[in-house]
């Protein structure tokens, strides 16, 4: 059962992987790393039951990298705010220069 | 090498399974800003369901409260407060897209062949069984994970207090 968490937590990370890679909406490519943590943490949680030895330090650590994520994406959405209003554009291949 | 026994959680976890990798191959398909979004929350909402069936029941409400409620809803209003009414679709790069897919899949074949050759003994003692999950997390916090806890607490604040900061309109 724990290969089938590791291979599901595999697929989504690899999903998340092409769109950070892939998008140009600087949004899509923020969700797109919210998805590469959850499939981090559906490792974490699934090792917590069925590893060698169970025990709640991996919920523990989950917890840490949820309220870590939390903190990324709210910066990252201000920081984005921030840069359309100066830019006029999310499209992250757009952003180019240095400074103006 | 697919030796499945058809309980009820391997049903649980085909369901959630399906919801995790429909709601991923949606977002990375759709071409309308919000319609990913959408299609993310049941991304999260299948990780809780998830949690759940792996005796994490406290962290199951988190993932729903902080994920599906306010990440989806944060990412919302920074897709409003820009430019979104364009689609994603125009001037597409299909070198970069077909490389970029190769590479992902190339990813994922090591990782399933790493998955698949190594062996993963069974756990001596099962995780602690019917006992009050989210009591035993709080029991840890306030003893083991004190200093990362309130060390998170300060963290939390200073990205509030900064993204604030930030986001907040220059007086012209």
């Amino acid at each position: 059962m724990l290969s089938s968490y590791l291979t599901m937590a595999a697929i989504l990370f690899c999903i998340g992987l092409y769109g950070a890679l892939v998008k140009r909406n600087a949004v899509i490519i923020l969700l797109s790393i919210e998805l590469m943590l959850n499939a981090v943490n559906l490792n974490l949680v699934a090792f917590s039951k069925y590893g060698v030895v169970p025990s709640l330090t991996g919920q523990m650590f989950t917890l840490f990298s949820i309220a870590v994520a939390a903190a990324e994406a709210a910066v990252g959405i201000a920081v984005l705010i921030a840069l359309f209003r100066a830019r006029g554009t999310v499209n992250a291949d757009e952003y180019d220069e240095m400074r103006r | 090498m697919f030796n499945f026994n058809f309980s009820g959680e391997f049903v649980a976890f085909f369901v959630f399974s399906v919801m995790i990798i429909s709601g991923a191959v949606l977002m990375v398909s759709f071409t309308r800003v919000v319609h990913m979004v959408v299609s993310l929350a049941a991304v999260f909402i299948g990780v809780a369901g998830m949690f759940v069936l792996l005796e994490a029941e406290f962290l199951a409400f988190v993932q729903v409260l902080i994920y599906a409620g306010a990440v989806s809803i944060l990412m919302i209003f920074g897709i409003m407060m820009t430019k979104h009414q364009d689609s994603d679709a125009e001037q597409a790069k299909p070198l970069h897209e077909t490389l970029t897919a190769i590479g992902a899949l190339a990813l994922f074949g090591i990782l399933f062949y790493a998955i698949r050759q190594s062996d993963f003994p069974e756990p001596e003692q099962a995780l602690t069984q019917g006992t009050d999950n989210t009591m035993e997390i709080g029991k840890l916090l306030f003893t083991g994970y004190v200093v990362p806890f309130e060390l998170v607490s300060v963290l939390l604040t200073v990205a509030f207090i900064g993204a604030i900061v930030l986001a907040k309109k220059e007086a012209e």
